[in-house]
């Protein structure tokens, strides 16, 4: 399968005020296959978002080399990545449709095809009912879909998803998520998904990155091998217990290590 | 009309009523205060009659270059100080304690400058607004959300349109804000120094009425002061609440 993005011994040190550099991410390599759909977990602070800002060009590597479809990502981010942050990032001075609309009128499009592209994301993103209202009058999760579709009507061949559902209930999160695969799925795109959520890596995954507490780097990348055509009801299934279980034990310890406590050797019954 | 609508007006007619009252009883001595309606009845006097109207075009035309000027360069300063943080740090501790400084007493110092004519006059109005604008631009430029700017690196938009499209509407709010408050900051600045200092404008007009014990004359243009800020702060009030409410803010 063709190599989307490839981080090559990546690392990133952040200055701090008084004191030595925090190393918090790294060294770390990762090869995302295009169209695959790629998860990312791991303790607070491992770096994860900081890793999905590294690949979109938002942040810098303090060494090793990023490139995205060949060419190297260095200081702005490249042609073709959208990106659908944890934060409501809508503009709440524009109505949901000019908010979808605002990537397309700057690429220069004639009024008729900007009209006709954000139509079809509205349907996609399930807010035709909503084009004209501002983005104070929707809930959270609604505001998430209108980024989604801001992102989605620009076509991006690679979507980095940043917790994007990390404000919503566990209910409205599972039906987000079968909405994001039937996206994928739609359009094609690879898409890069950082989430402190197990159940939501290991059902919306082709494959999951699991990282080590800070500074972050890939304990162990799991296969889940679902099929293309899957929803949220893959969670009633016994692989996908195998999934999380497999996901979890390798997480607990980092977990533990995060919060600055020792991990027990033993697993009691 | 809205309930709140309705209370206030009934409140503001209620009070005029019974200034009313208490001035036609004689509670309230002729010397100290004249009924309201003899105040509205006054200044339609004086407006027909034309004879202050060249005074009330200077003081609104001085306040309006002092609310133009105060705004136009608060704004480019306050965008300035947000981009060039350790000018910003240095006037930081002037900016907090500025409005402790009595700008008037500086008008000799205007005068040595600009002449004897209505600039010192526009000058502090224009002293008393700047920095409400100013600060009230960088409040904006700051709260500007870190997500909506890694937005327009996203979008790739380039430094000029990220400040367009991106920065201006989103600070909108505040440097409205800060506008609304340049505006009041002129009304005072200009009307007070006319008030002391000048020898033209309603500000003097309504210090000479007072010092002749004219109370007809400086309570009708009093009224007329009043009605003037009234108007406009309703309406910037009411832009200001369609701008917010639009983004859920209000």
């Amino acid at each position: 399968m063709d190599v989307q993005v490839a981080l090559r011994d990546v690392t990133r040190s952040f200055d701090t005020v008084d004191g030595p550099k925090l190393h918090a991410l790294g060294p770390l390599s990762l090869d995302l296959r295009k169209g695959e759909f790629f998860s990312v977990v791991g303790p607070s602070g491992c770096g994860k978002s900081t890793l999905l800002e590294i690949i979109a060009g938002l942040s810098p590597v303090t060494a090793g080399e990023v490139s995205f479809e060949g060419g190297a990502v260095r200081g702005e981010v490249p042609e073709g990545i959208g990106v659908v942050f944890q934060e409501d990032a809508s503009f709440p001075w524009l109505s949901v449709r000019d908010n979808i609309a605002f990537g397309l009128r700057r690429r220069g499009m004639t009024t008729g095809d900007v009209r006709q592209r954000v139509d079809r994301a509205l349907s996609l993103v399930g807010l035709r009912d909503f084009a004209n209202a501002y983005p104070a009058q929707l809930s959270g999760g609604m505001r998430q879909r209108v980024c989604m579709a801001r992102t989605l009507v620009l076509e991006p061949r690679l979507i980095l998803l940043d917790e994007p559902f990390g404000a919503l209930d566990q209910q409205t999160r599972l039906l987000m998520g079968d909405e994001v695969l039937a996206l994928w799925r739609a359009t094609g795109a690879t898409v890069l998904l950082i989430t402190h959520s197990l159940d939501e890596a290991a059902l919306l995954s082709d494959r999951v990155g699991v990282m080590s507490a800070r500074p972050g780097r890939f304990l162990d990348i799991i296969e889940t091998n679902w099929p293309r055509e899957r929803d949220s009801r893959l969670a009633s299934e016994v692989d996908f217990g195998k999934v999380t279980s497999r996901l979890w034990l390798l997480l607990r310890d980092e977990s533990m290590k995060s919060m600055g406590k020792a991990a027990p050797s033993t697993v009691s019954a | 009309m809205k309930l709140a609508t309705k209370i206030r007006l009934a409140a503001i007619v209620a009070f005029l009523v019974a200034v009313e009252l208490l001035c036609r009883t004689a509670l309230i001595s002729r010397f100290t205060l004249i009924p309201p309606s003899e105040m509205a009845t006054g200044l339609a006097r004086i407006l027909w009659a034309g004879k202050t109207n060249g005074e009330i075009a200077t003081t609104l035309s001085g306040i309006a270059m002092a609310a133009a000027c105060s705004i136009a360069v608060g704004f480019l300063l306050g965008a300035v100080l947000h981009s060039w943080p350790r000018a910003r740090a240095s006037l930081d501790p002037l900016l907090a304690t500025y409005y402790s400084i009595p700008i008037f007493v500086f008008y000799p110092l205007f005068i040595v400058f600009f002449g004897m004519n209505r600039t010192p006059i526009v000058v502090i109005g224009f002293l008393f607004a700047v920095v409400a604008m100013m600060t009230n631009t960088l409040n904006g430029l700051d709260r500007v959300p870190r997500v909506l700017l890694k937005t327009a690196r996203v979008l790739r938009l380039r430094r000029a349109r990220t400040t367009l499209l991106i920065v201006l509407p989103s600070a909108a709010p505040h440097i409205f804000g800060g506008a609304k408050l340049a505006i009041a900051y002129s009304f005072v600045g200009v009307l007070g120094a006319e008030f002391i200092l000048s020898s033209t404008g309603v500000g003097y007009q309504i210090a000479f009425a007072f010092n002749n014990f004219d109370n007809v004359q400086m309570y009708s243009l009093i009224l007329f002061v009043v009605i003037v800020v009234a108007t406009v702060n309703s309406a910037l009030f009411a832009w200001e609440r369609a701008l917010l409410q639009r983004r859920g803010q209000w």
